[in-house]
């Protein structure tokens, strides 16, 4: 269903691998997302979920594949030049400017999107005005849709956690990505908390039109919100596909869900 | 810019001008005298010292070690140039300012590329060695005047400068002083800006400010530059104030004792670092009666502070005088708001 024939995929991972000297991590990692999809990446621990996460935004080159953001090449690009492309992620622990408020978390990420240089800066000419106003105002925003506007003066490292994975989220946003990498978004959170994560990805999708990719042991919410499953095992893909077609197959039983319960619980 | 910062940024302005004034009311009225004069020409000069290592040291957090090799760039750079004699009297001195900030700089740059791509204590050790190596170079070339050091630098009081009827000392004092206020203010805006989010973010998780679309060489780079271009300004003030520079006094004592005070004044907070700038400049002046027991006193001072705020004088925070007088909560600028 989400294999609608949408002009230039937002992602495409042809064959890509890495190896650690001998340890293959990841091999022959193949993935195409279109525009707007919300799409899962499940697998158990060790699988090298968040190593393909780290592949796609150039913390590690590849060692081999190919991989194109937007339909440019983006192979051993450097991490900020991959976000610059429209590729931003979260990290599975969270990882925020502790010390910095919470507008200013968001602000560094909105530097992408200001033009004034250093003297402009250092002189207050109007140009620094001027745009430090429209990057506030876009944070504000921002934050207004996590709910976060009230802590803007806190301290990131004061906030309770739930709020602070939303920060991390809304930092990501900030540089206007047209594909979004959660890893581990649910993690450490109630089930009330789910939920409302749930309604926030969601969310994001809509009003930002973008492509969400996500890592996520919670298969309440995997099979809730995604379109689309990846399986991971040892580094390679084990399956592929809608969720009903993934969560049926043997394989991924074997390797991640599990016999009995798991798969009649889930539907 | 809204009421508030416009607010703000007067009411720096206006505590800035009154301190002035209040020390030209004192000059004239022959309390502060020549002597008095020179150590706030030194304050100042330290105070450039320290609050542009806290660039370096406090808004990237890395600890640099070789502070005192573009302090001793930028004094020999302005001297030579002023002693050429290019650009005659307080014109020269200007251009040889800016002259070795931009030596300093530029060196800042080169050493700053490849070793920013250290951390912590292996930085430390690689800047010391890049001060040191600078400091032989001066000591081995002929245009320095080598081991013999530069004689015979024209100080910038006997450059026949008098602003507005002010005595040529005091005319000196005053543009060192306004100098210093211009270069805080500089390096505080700039640090208050997308460029200083994006430093402040790499000290704070260099993986998430990547992650952010911040550029972690061009920005840890930049942050050393800066720091070297204000360093090197203030070895060029140092030069004309002191008129004869030796290699020696450039030494890496000379680096720890500016990273003293910028940890005494507490890394990150500019106010911090002038204070500190301040109290350590003056210190051993104000101690000299006690002449053998100054030094004792001094360090005395140094570990009481960091066992009872180990944080330093102001922590992270900044005196705000917006804050003071404003009443409302309000995260504004402070401005060269240093009192004697």
């Amino acid at each position: 269903m989400s294999e609608q024939t949408k002009n230039v995929p937002v992602l495409e991972a042809d064959h890509l691998g890495i190896s650690f000297g001998g340890l293959k991590a990841v091999s022959d990692f193949n993935m195409t997302l279109g525009k707007n999809e919300l799409v899962g990446l499940i697998g158990p621990n060790g699988a090298g979920k968040t190593t393909v996460f780290n592949l796609l935004t150039g913390v590690y080159a590849p060692t081999e594949g190919l991989l194109t953001i937007n339909g440019v090449p983006a192979h051993g690009k450097n991490t900020d030049q991959i976000v610059r492309m429209g590729v931003a992620r979260t990290f599975q622990n969270i990882r925020l400017f502790k010390n910095l408020t919470v507008l200013d978390n968001v602000l560094v990420a909105c530097s992408l999107s200001m033009h004034y240089s250093m003297l402009e800066a250092a002189f207050r000419l109007p140009r620094y005005w001027k745009e430090e106003k429209k990057a506030r105002s876009k944070a504000m925003e921002l934050l207004k849709v996590f709910h976060l506007e009230d802590c803007a003066d806190w301290k990131a490292d004061n906030l309770p956690y739930g709020k602070q994975r939303k920060l991390e989220i809304a930092r990501a946003m900030a540089t206007n990505p047209s594909l979004l990498l959660l890893d581990e978004p649910a993690a450490g959170m109630n089930p009330t908390e789910t939920q409302e994560l749930m309604d926030t990805i969601r969310l994001l999708r809509e009003k930002f039109d973008i492509t969400i990719l996500l890592i996520e042991h919670d298969m309440n919410l995997v099979l809730g919100i995604c379109e689309k499953i990846y399986v991971l095992d040892y580094g390679k893909l084990i399956a592929c596909g809608d969720p009903q077609t993934v969560i049926n197959d043997p394989k991924v039983i074997t390797a991640y869900l599990g016999a009995e319960e798991e798969g009649g619980e889930t539907k | 810019m809204t009421k508030k910062t416009a607010f703000s940024y007067g009411i720096n302005l206006l505590a800035v001008l009154i301190l002035f004034f209040v020390l030209l009311l004192l000059n004239q009225q022959g309390i502060v005298n020549k002597y008095v004069l020179g150590i706030m020409t030194l304050i100042c000069i330290n105070i450039i010292l320290a609050v542009s290592l806290n660039v370096t040291t406090g808004c990237l957090g890395q600890i640099a070690l070789g502070h005192a090799g573009f302090m001793s760039a930028g004094a020999y750079t302005a001297a030579i140039f002023t002693q050429a004699g290019v650009i005659p009297g307080v014109g020269g001195y200007f251009a040889g300012l800016l002259l070795g900030g931009l030596v300093a700089a530029i060196i800042g740059i080169i050493i700053g590329l490849p070793a920013l791509r250290l951390r912590g204590d292996y930085l430390a050790i690689i800047t010391l060695a890049f001060g040191e190596i600078i400091r032989v170079i001066i000591e081995n070339m002929t245009i320095t005047g080598g081991a013999q050091g530069l004689k015979g630098i024209k100080k910038l009081s006997a450059m026949g400068v008098s602003l507005f009827g002010m005595n040529e000392d005091f005319s000196a004092f005053a543009i060192v002083f306004f100098l210093m206020v211009i270069s805080v203010v500089v390096m505080y805006t700039m640090m208050v800006s997308r460029h200083g989010r994006a430093i402040l973010a790499i000290r704070e998780d260099d993986i998430a400010s990547e992650a952010a679309g911040v550029n972690n060489t061009y920005y840890r780079t930049l942050a050393f530059t800066i720091s070297a271009f204000f360093a090197g300004i203030a070895g060029g003030m140092y030069a004309h104030y002191i008129g004869i520079l030796g290699a020696k006094s450039f030494d890496f004592n000379k680096s720890i004792e500016i990273l003293i005070t910028v940890v005494l004044g507490g890394l990150g907070s500019f106010t911090g670092s002038v204070v500190s700038a301040i109290a350590l400049t003056s210190l051993p002046e104000l101690l000299r009666q006690f002449s053998d027991y100054r030094m004792l006193v001094y360090s005395i001072v140094l570990i009481l502070v960091m066992i009872f705020k180990p944080s330093g004088l102001m922590g992270t925070k900044e005196f705000s005088l917006t804050r003071l007088f404003g009443g409302r909560k309000n995260k504004s600028s402070q401005k060269g708001s240093d009192t004697q």
